[in-house]
C-alpha cells in the first residue's frame, strides 16, 4: 500500500542508470502506481495546481531578475522598463503578480479543504505542520515582492509591517531599524528584500519536497476521512489522478489567464504606479487581497502590541489544528455540527477579508471584531469542545463502500471502530 | 479508424475494451446493470465482484495494447499531448525572447557622429551598439600605401577600396577579429595601422590584418554620410 517500487527499466541504460541512481523507481512509486484512494474529489487536485504555480513564479521570476534593478533610485524606471521595452515583459510581470495572486487562492482553497475534511489529524500532522510552513514561507515571500516595483503601496506596505515589530517591548526599534539597514525603509532595505525574495522560494521549494514525502507515507486523506484498507479502496495514481488532476490545472490556467490577458491590474493597486515617496502616505492604505483577513484582525485591537499579536496569533494557530480539533472523525461529512462551526469559520475569513479592504471606522470596526471574535473562538474552544460533545454520524466500512454509497456497518460497531482508529492525546 | 470498440484478436476472442464496455453497459442496460458489473458510476472505474483477482489497471492497459487498431482512447492521447506541446512551446517563446534585445536597445541602433574636427592623420573612437568603432582620417601617404599592397600579400584578401567610400575615411569596428579584445590605434609596424595588444594581432592602415593569429580584417560597419562632415553609424 506504501507504493514499493515495481519499476522494471526497458532500456539496458536505464537499467545501468537505475542501478546507480534509481530515480525511475521513485518517480515510478510516486507517481505512476501510487495507491490513492479512489474516492478523492477536486477539491484534491489543488496541491499538483499549488506545485505548477510555484515552478511557474519561480521561472517568471528568475526571467524578470534579469531585467529588474533593485536599486532605491532604478527600481521603478526599470519595472517600467520591464513593461515597455523588453520583449513580452509586460506579459511575464503580469503573469509573475497575478501568479502570485493565484498561488495564494489556490493555497486557501488546498487549506479550507485540509480543515473541512480532518487532513492534519492523525497520522498527518507533520505533513500539516510542513504545509503552514510553506504558507509562512509564502506570506513572507508574496510581502518581500510587493516591495520591489518601489511604488507608493511598496513602499508604505514595506513601512507598515516591519514597523509591527516595533510593538515588540525593549527591543522592537532595535529589530525594526536592523530590518531596515538604517532609520527608515531605503535603499538597503530594497536590496535585501530583492535577495530574500528570490532565496525564499527555493526554501519553499525544499519544504514542498518534504511535505510530499510526508504526504506519500500514509497516502492522501479523503473526503470519507477513513484510511485506505484494501486494493479495492484505491486506484493508481497515473493514468487516473494525473489525468484528473491535469484536467484541473487547465481549468485553473484559464481563469489564470483570464486575469493575466483580460483585467491583469485588477487585484493590484493604482497607487503603486506612483513612484515611492518617503514623504507622502497615500491616503488608504490596503495590503493584498490575500493578507486581507489578516490586516482586519490586526487593526481590530485598538492596542499596538495587542493588534500585532492577534495578527501573528491568528497564522500561528493554523499551525495547532491537530491539537486543538479533539474529534476523532476527519470528514466533516460525518460531523454534522462541526459542518456548522466550519462554514460559519469559512465565511467569517472571507468577512474578515471584506472589512480589511474597507476603512477602519464605524460599523466596520465592530463587525471586524466580531468576526476576529468568532476566528479565535473556533480554534480555541469551539474545536476542543466540539470533538467531546458532538455525535459524528456512522462512518461507513471502508472507502469502497462509501463510493458505493452501502449503509454503514451498524452503529456499535462503528463506534467502536472509531474508538480504535482515533487516538487522544496524539502521542503514544 | 479510431472507432474501433470490439476488434478481434489473434485467437479469435473478440476482446472488448475497458471504456466500451462501461459505455454500452451504461447506454443499453442502464446504471443498475453497470453497478451489478461491477462499475463505479460515479468516477466510471470498475470497482469489484470481479471474477478474476487481476487488477484493474492491468485489464485496462492490457485491453489497449490487444486492440489492432487505434482506439479512441490513442486519439485521444495524441491529440492531448500535442495539444499540450504546442501551448508549452507557445508558453517557452516568450521566455525565450525575453533575452533578445529590448526595445532600449534597438533604438540606440545607429549613432551620428561629426568627423569635422577629426585632423588628418587622427583616428576617433565613437560607440555604436556598445562597440567601439575607430573612425579614422587618412593621410595621403596611408593611403597610397594601402593601396600599393598587392592582394596576394594579405591573408584576407580586401582592396582598400573596397573597404572605404571616400578614401581619406576608413570606418572599422575596432574589435580584433581574434577573440575581441579592442587594437591600439596608430600603433605597430604599420603606419596608420592598428595592433592588438591582447595577442599581437597586426592591421594596416586599412585595417586589414597582415600578420598574428587573427583570421579576418577589421570588419566594417554599416555607415553613409550624412554630408561632408556628418556620418550617420548603423
Amino acid at each position: 500500500m506504501s507504493g514499493e517500487s515495481t519499476y522494471v527499466p526497458k532500456s539496458r541504460l536505464a537499467k545501468w542508470f537505475e542501478s546507480r541512481l534509481p530515480v525511475g523507481g521513485l518517480i515510478h512509486s510516486s507517481f505512476v502506481v501510487f495507491p490513492n484512494p479512489r474516492n478523492l474529489n477536486y477539491w484534491w487536485t489543488f496541491g499538483g495546481i499549488l506545485s505548477f504555480m510555484l515552478v511557474a513564479q519561480i521561472v517568471t521570476g528568475v526571467v524578470l531578475a534579469m531585467h529588474y534593478t533593485p536599486q532605491s533610485g532604478l527600481a521603478f524606471s526599470s519595472i517600467e522598463h520591464i513593461m515597455r521595452d523588453v520583449n513580452y515583459g509586460w506579459l511575464l510581470r503580469y503573469a509573475h503578480a497575478n501568479g502570485a495572486s493565484m498561488f495564494f487562492l489556490a493555497l486557501y482553497i488546498h487549506m479550507f479543504r485540509g480543515m473541512y475534511y480532518g487532513s492534519y489529524k492523525a497520522p498527518r500532522e507533520v505533513l500539516w505542520l510542513l504545509g503552514v510552513i510553506i504558507f509562512f514561507l509564502a506570506i513572507a515571500t508574496a510581502f518581500t515582492g510587493y516591495v520591489l516595483p518601489w511604488g507608493q503601496m511598496s513602499f508604505w506596505g514595506a513601512t507598515v509591517i516591519t514597523s509591527l515589530f516595533s510593538a515588540i517591548p525593549l527591543v522592537g526599534d532595535s529589530i525594526t531599524t536592523w530590518l531596515w539597514g538604517g532609520y527608515a525603509v531605503d535603499n538597503a532595505t530594497l536590496n535585501r528584500f530583492f535577495s530574500l525574495h528570490y532565496l525564499l522560494p527555493f526554501m519553499i521549494a525544499g519544504v514542498v519536497v518534504l511535505h510530499i514525502w510526508a504526504l506519500h507515507v500514509h497516502g492522501s486523506n479523503n473526503p470519507a476521512g477513513i484510511e485506505k484498507k484494501t486494493a479495492k479502496d484505491t486506484l493508481p495514481f497515473h493514468p487516473y489522478f494525473t489525468v484528473r488532476d491535469g484536467f484541473a490545472l487547465v481549468c485553473f490556467l484559464a481563469f489564470f489567464a483570464w486575469f493575466v490577458f483580460y483585467v491583469p491590474n485588477y487585484l493590484s493597486d493604482a497607487d503603486n504606479y506612483i513612484e515611492a515617496n518617503p514623504l507622502l502616505t497615500p491616503v488608504h492604505i490596503v495590503p493584498e487581497w490575500y493578507y486581507l483577513p489578516f490586516y482586519a484582525i490586526l487593526r481590530s485591537i485598538p492596542s499596538k502590541l495587542g493588534g500585532t499579536a492577534a495578527m501573528f496569533a491568528s497564522v500561528v494557530i493554523i499551525a495547532f489544528l491537530p491539537w486543538l480539533d479533539t474529534s476523532k472523525v476527519k470528514s466533516a461529512a460525518y460531523r454534522p455540527l462541526f459542518r456548522v462551526f466550519f462554514w460559519l469559520f469559512a465565511a467569517c475569513a472571507v468577512l474578515l477579508g471584506y472589512m480589511g479592504s474597507q476603512p477602519p471606522e464605524g460599523g466596520y470596526v465592530i463587525a471586524a471584531r466580531l468576526l476576529t471574535v468568532y476566528y479565535f473562538l473556533y480554534f480555541l474552544v469551539i474545536l476542543p469542545l466540539l470533538g467531546r460533545f458532538e455525535k459524528p454520524k456512522p462512518l461507513p466500512p471502508s472507502i469502497c463502500d462509501a463510493v458505493l454509497g452501502k449503509p454503514a456497518a451498524a452503529a456499535d460497531a462503528n463506534s467502536r471502530q472509531v474508538r480504535e482508529r482515533g487516538q487522544w492525546p496524539p502521542w503514544p | 479508424m479510431f472507432a474501433v470498440a470490439h476488434s478481434g484478436s489473434a485467437n479469435g476472442t473478440v476482446t472488448i475494451s475497458w471504456l466500451d464496455a462501461l459505455a454500452s453497459d451504461l447506454a443499453l442496460n442502464g446504471r443498475a446493470k453497470a453497478l451489478r458489473h461491477g462499475y463505479c458510476v460515479h468516477d466510471g472505474a470498475r470497482l469489484f465482484d470481479k471474477q478474476d483477482d487481476k487488477p484493474e489497471f492491468e485489464d485496462i492497459m492490457a485491453a489497449g495494447t490487444i486492440a489492432e487498431e487505434p482506439t479512441r482512447r490513442d486519439f485521444l492521447f495524441v491529440a492531448t499531448g500535442a495539444m499540450g506541446a504546442a501551448g508549452a512551446a507557445f508558453a517557452a517563446w516568450p521566455l525565450i525572447d525575453q533575452m533578445s534585445p529590448d526595445a532600449t536597445t534597438l533604438a540606440a541602433a545607429s549613432a551620428e557622429v561629426d568627423i569635422g574636427n577629426i585632423a588628418e592623420g587622427q583616428v576617433v573612437t565613437v560607440k555604436w551598439r556598445g562597440k567601439p568603432i575607430f573612425i579614422s582620417h587618412r593621410t595621403q601617404k596611408e593611403i597610397e600605401t594601402a593601396r600599393a599592397v598587392p592582394l596576394s600579400e594579405l591573408r584576407d584578401p580586401e582592396s582598400d577600396e573596397s573597404r572605404v567610400q571616400k578614401p581619406e575615411w576608413l570606418i572599422v569596428i575596432g574589435i580584433c577579429t581574434h577573440l575581441g579584445c579592442v587594437p591600439l590605434k596608430n600603433d605597430g609596424p604599420y603606419e596608420g595601422g592598428y595592433f592588438c595588444p591582447c595577442h599581437g594581432s597586426v592591421y594596416d592602415a586599412s585595417g586589414r590584418i597582415r600578420y598574428g593569429p587573427a583570421p579576418y580584417n577589421l570588419a566594417l560597419p554599416p555607415y553613409k554620410f550624412a554630408s561632408d562632415t556628418k556620418v550617420t553609424i548603423g
